[in-house]
Order: C-alpha cells, then structure tokens, then sequence
C-alpha cells in the first residue's frame, strides 16, 4: 500500500486513500482479474472478490464486527437495558460500578447500576447507549453530507472543464482556512438561531452536522476529480459519448459507478473524523447542551471528578477510541480489497 | 525556482485576504455582543458610547479596512520600533482585544513561548520517534516490530488526544503521581531543580501530541520507504556489492525522505490547531486556550487575529512544502 504525497495532493490527512493512478479500472477488467487469480470459482462479481479480499485483513474484519456490535450497542441497547438516561436519582448518586468491588469491598456499588452512576445518580450504562446514538448519528449524517458535497464538486470539476479552474481554487481556499477555530466560531454563532428555528437539540444536531459537513468535502472533492479527469479519457467514454449520451447519463451511469471505490475509502476516513470532530467540540464545551449525552460530552462532564471517579472518563473515551479505531481499520481493509493491483495477489 | 516561489507569493496575498474577509464576515454575522458582560445598570445612551468607543459603529467595510491596515502596517511599524528603537509607528492605533483593552499582538506574544514548548518540542518528539519506526518497519515488513508498529500508529491517530491525555493523566498524575496534571506556566527556569520540575510538567502533554504526531509521519515513513525499496536502483546497488546499510540509509533513505520532508512542514500549521484540545486538557495557556477564551467572550478582534495567524501559517506552509519538493527532488520542475 502506498501513501503517496505529491504537489497536488498535498495537504492530505495521513490514512490518505492512494489512489491508483490510472483511475479505477472498469468492471470488466476487475472481474477478469481476479478471475484468473481464483480459478474454480463459478461466477464471481466484483463485490464478492472485494469481499473475499477483505475478509483476508484480520484487522477489518475484527474492525467491522466491533463497530456492528456497537451499532447494535447504541440502537437496540435500550430496548434491552430499560433505564431512562436523564432519570435522575440523587439517593443513588456516585456509585461505582460493579467491577469495583473486585478490589474495594467497601464501594458503594449496586447490580442495577452496572456502570455505577454520575454525580447526579443518572446511570452510566444508559448514558453511553443514549450518548452513542447520537455521536454516531452525527458521525454517519455529517460524512454522509461531506460525502454528497465532495463527490458533487469532484465530479463537476473533473467533468466539466469550464468549472473546474474555479471549483478547485475554491477547493484550495477551504483548505487553506484554519478548520477547527473556525468550527468553533460557528458553533458559538448559529447556536441560538438554529436553537430558535428547530428546538435545542435538533437545532445543535443541525448546526454540528452542517458544520462537520461544509469543513471536511475537501479531500473527497480532489480525489474524485482526480479520478473522473482519468477517466475522461478512456475509450469506453469515447464510445459513449460518441453514440450521443448526454452529461448527465454519463456521469451517473458511466463515471460515478466508477469512482465509487475511493468514495467508499475516503466515507470510512470522514466517519472517523466525523466522530473524533463532534466529541471534540463537545469537549471544548461547544457541543450539545449539558442535559443532551454524547460519548464527548459525558467525557467532557466527567473530567472535573475524574481522580474520583476514573472510569466515568475510561467508558466513553474507549467507545469513541475503539468505535474510531474500528472504522480506521475497516478502512484500511476495504482500500487494499478496493485495490485490484493488491486483490488477487 | 525563484520565479514559481514570487508568483506563489503573490498568489498568497489575494488568498489572504479572502480569508481574512470570510472569517471577518463570519464573526460580523455574531450575536455574540462584546457589551454583555457590564452591568446592567449602564443606562442605554452610555452603552451605546461604549460600543462606539469599541469602533462598533462604523459600517463594516471600515472596521474591516481598519483591521487589514492595523494588521498589515501599523503592527510591523510597532515591531520595527521595538527592534531597533525607530519610531515609524508614531503612536498609530493597534489592534485592541475588547477584552482585556490591551493590544491582541502583545496578549499573543505573552501567550507564544508556551506553545511553542510544548507544541513545538512534542513535534520535534514525535519526528525523532517516527522516523526510526518507520524506516525499520518498511525494511522489516510484516516482522513483529512492524506489525506493533503499524498498531501503535494506528491506535495514535484513532483515539483522540483529549482521550490520551485524560487517560495520561488518570495514570501518571492521580494514581502514580509522577508529573503534575496541570501546567505551571509561572515557573522560572533557573537552576537544575526547576529545570526537572519544567520537564516533569512538559512530560505528558509533549508525549499525547508526540504520540500523534509520530503516529501520522511514521505511516508516511514506512510507506514511502516501501515505495524506494522495490526500485530497480535498489537493486543495481545491491547487484555491485554495496553495503546494505549503505543501501538502506544513505540510497533508499535519502528517496524516501523526499515526500516525508514535505509532510513533515505541512503538519506544522495543524499542530497548532491540534493544539487547542491538548492545551485545554493539561491547562496550558497557549495560544489555543486564548483562542476559546476569546470566542467565549466575543473579543472579535482577537478572534479574528488569532484565527487568520493559524492561515497565514498553513498558506505559508504550504508554499514552504511546495518549495521544498522542488528543492529535494530535481525531477520536479515549477517553471
């Protein structure tokens, strides 16, 4: 696997997705590839031969199944562990969770507080449950809108040439903008009128996924410009063009099927970033208001007690870590079974 | 070469001032009133002296004219004279934080020795881990030492440094009580106790950003490395007998060093963003804490300084990486 830096692709953040220089090949040749790397099989298609290499890399395959187990953590959690998380029970308030008693025999534990309680008796485990769900919802909303803003530039950039002079300095100039201050600026500015205009948590929910969005399509935008400009050139386009296709077929149906695999890398990069970003500002205090859990936010909330009570840092900051982990290697994966020069071999 | 860096320069200065202009605007567009911490008691005729006394009465093409002349001329003057005792700036108006009434240059320099520690020395840090990490796991590959290599810089960019840190300092401060948890910036370096007591505090938020750092350069290191190793040079150097230490460090090395040296200047301006959350974490007062501070008080003219310094570096780092590219790798041409 290369990382290759060059001039025009600087600025890149490190798990940069290489992209192979010739753009991805079409289809055919992928099948064909792998194909005769794996006689004996019937009818391959080309998501069963990236599926087959990705079960090859130990690490996103445990990558993958963590992060649907913390899915299923954050979404079905609740249905099972039937606490409300904002229930407030001053009488049981500060206990420790249960694991503690191992070693202390005199903490306060309880066994329906596994994860022991905050400060104000709220229980831990249904925190990080309702805390997830959120940062995850951002993380997937927000990478999804980096996602839809990048290929779109991308794509109009590389396809059409009048644009693409002006959409790239533009590019340039956003990625030129110091992000995280500017982020910052902007959650403290939209805050109220977005509070006004859609409820205080929807309104954050809006504010923090338009702004994770519009500040991270950058990389997205020139990797796929980079490649539609390669494909331009192939003589499948020629022929397409030549029996008359218009634009807009050809984009959606020629060149977008194509670039679909650098897209897919760099949504696995956007959902980290997303993630660690909002947990971020959640920890800076520009996040979700102080009754709303997020994993950053419960972190953040916990910091001032924390040579009390340790693990109430330890728990959300291993399910952002592990969650952000998991799909950094997932990434990884799907970049080498992406990859047909490395599939097959 | 000397051609591409003026043009690159000149380019820089539109690109400047676009961006000085997005975020002003940004923070023209605040609800955030730099009034709403007096007392209520200040009749509303005071108040609104008090607001043009902050020159928040003009139309905002002046102010923001105002801010660019303040930034671009009058501050240099005022270095200029601090220099070499001229007197160019002639008492012209500087860049005043709404905060504090003092000039935002003066707070910013106050503010710079710290981050520059402890920033600039877990940069340093983490270069000196990550070259050595990434070189070795490139000529071993898929060996153990690899294998631990790539997680650990896989675990380094994944987990967060506000979680690194708090994890930090959960262990070593509050159950082993080895370095303090809070960074004292009013100790004196003097003598050899203060200087371990300097260390001591330095200790732990240099190794979270080292820790980042090396994790994101050492991935580079190592996959450029792999890169130069398949090379057919390689090869010929190997087939005549050569060394192979000579090989790897002084003809795959001086290759590989080539996009490395450029990521290496194009983190700089990052690491001082990055900075914000670790600054906060171990209570430095660097420039990152001044930023928060600043946004949460409204000091629109120290946001704004502040905020368009962290561009000027990238800009300028940008062209420095650029420029270094051409220098290293001959086949590069600009012109």
């Amino acid at each position: 696997m290369t990382d290759r830096t060059d001039p025009h692709e600087r600025a890149e953040p490190p798990p940069s997705p290489a992209v192979p220089a010739g753009g991805a090949p079409d289809g055919g040749e992928i099948a064909e590839a792998a194909g005769s790397a794996a006689p004996g099989q019937s009818s391959t298609s080309l998501w069963r031969d990236v599926w087959v290499q990705f079960r090859e890399h130990k690490g996103a395959v445990i990558g993958l199944a963590f992060l649907i187990f913390i899915t299923l953590f954050v979404i079905a959690g609740p249905w099972i562990w039937q606490v409300d998380p904002a229930d407030l029970d001053i009488r049981n308030k500060d206990v420790r969770p249960i694991y503690t008693w191992l070693w202390d025999r005199e903490a306060d534990v309880m066994w329906s507080r596994p994860l022991g309680t905050d400060n104000l008796g709220r229980d831990i485990l249904a925190n990080l449950m309702q805390g997830g769900r959120v940062s995850m919802a951002v993380g997937w909303v927000a990478m999804l809108l980096a996602l839809i803003l990048g290929t779109l530039i991308g794509v109009l950039a590389g396809y059409f040439r009048a644009l693409d002079g002006l959409l790239m300095r533009f590019t340039d100039l956003m990625l030129a903008l110091p992000l995280l201050p500017l982020l910052l600026v902007m959650m403290l500015l939209f805050r109220d009128q977005l509070r006004a205009a859609f409820g205080p948590e929807q309104g954050i929910f809006v504010l923090i996924v338009t702004a994770i969005g519009i500040t991270s399509w950058m990389h997205t935008a020139r990797i796929v410009r980079g490649d539609i400009l390669a494909l331009k050139e192939r003589e499948y386009v020629l022929a397409a063009r030549s029996i008359g296709t218009p634009s807009r077929r050809m984009i959606t149906r020629h060149l977008l099927p194509n670039v679909l695999s650098p897209i897919m890398v760099s949504a696995t990069l956007g959902l980290a970033t997303a993630i660690i970003t909002e947990s971020a500002l959640s920890f800076l205090g520009l996040g979700f208001p102080s009754d709303y859990p997020t994993w950053g936010k419960i972190l953040f909330d916990s910091v001032e007690r924390m040579e009390r009570f340790p693990e109430r840092v330890i728990w959300p900051g291993l399910c952002i870590s592990l969650t952000v982990l998991a799909v950094n290697y997932i990434g990884d994966g799907l970049r080498d079974a992406l990859d047909p020069r490395i599939r097959g071999r | 070469m000397l051609a591409y860096t003026i043009r690159r320069l000149v380019l820089a200065i539109p690109t400047l001032i676009f961006i000085a202009f997005v975020i002003f605007m940004l923070l023209e567009l605040a609800p955030g009133d730099p009034m709403a911490n007096m007392p209520l008691s200040i009749p509303p005729e005071v108040r609104e002296q008090m607001r043009q006394a902050l020159g928040l009465g003009q139309p905002w093409y002046i102010r923001f004219g105002l801010w660019l002349y303040q930034f671009f001329v009058v501050e240099p003057q005022y270095w200029i004279d601090a220099a070499f005792g001229t007197n160019f700036a002639d008492g012209a108006q500087r860049i005043i934080s709404f905060q504090s009434r003092s000039p935002v240059f003066e707070i910013i320099a106050e503010r710079v020795p710290q981050t520059l520690w402890v920033v600039g020395m877990s940069y340093i840090v983490g270069v000196i881990i990550a070259l050595p990490i990434g070189i070795a796991g490139a000529y071993w590959q898929y060996s153990w030492f690899d294998q631990l290599g790539t997680f650990i810089s896989m675990v380094g960019f994944s987990v967060p440094t506000f979680f690194t840190g708090v994890l930090l300092i959960v262990i070593f401060a509050v159950n082993l009580g080895w370095f303090p948890s809070i960074y004292n910036t009013t100790l004196v370096v003097e003598d050899w106790e203060s200087f371990l007591a300097q260390l001591r505090q330095m200790a732990m938020p240099v190794f979270v950003l080292a820790l980042y750092n090396a994790a994101q350069i050492s991935r580079y290191m190592r996959a450029s490395m792999l890169d130069n190793l398949g090379q057919d040079y390689v090869r010929t150097a190997r087939a005549k007998g050569m060394n192979e230490r000579i090989v790897v460090l002084k003809h795959v090395l001086r290759n590989s060093m080539i996009p490395v040296i450029t990521v290496i200047a194009l983190g700089v301006p990052q690491v001082f963003g990055g900075a914000i959350i670790t600054e906060q974490v171990f209570k430095v007062n660097g420039l990152g804490q001044l930023l928060i501070i600043a946004i949460q008080g409204s000091d629109i003219p120290m946001v704004l300084t502040l905020t368009f310094i962290f561009a000027v570096l990238i800009v300028a780092f940008n062209l420095i990486a650029d420029i270094l590219y051409g220098v290293f790798d001959p086949r590069i041409r600009y012109d």
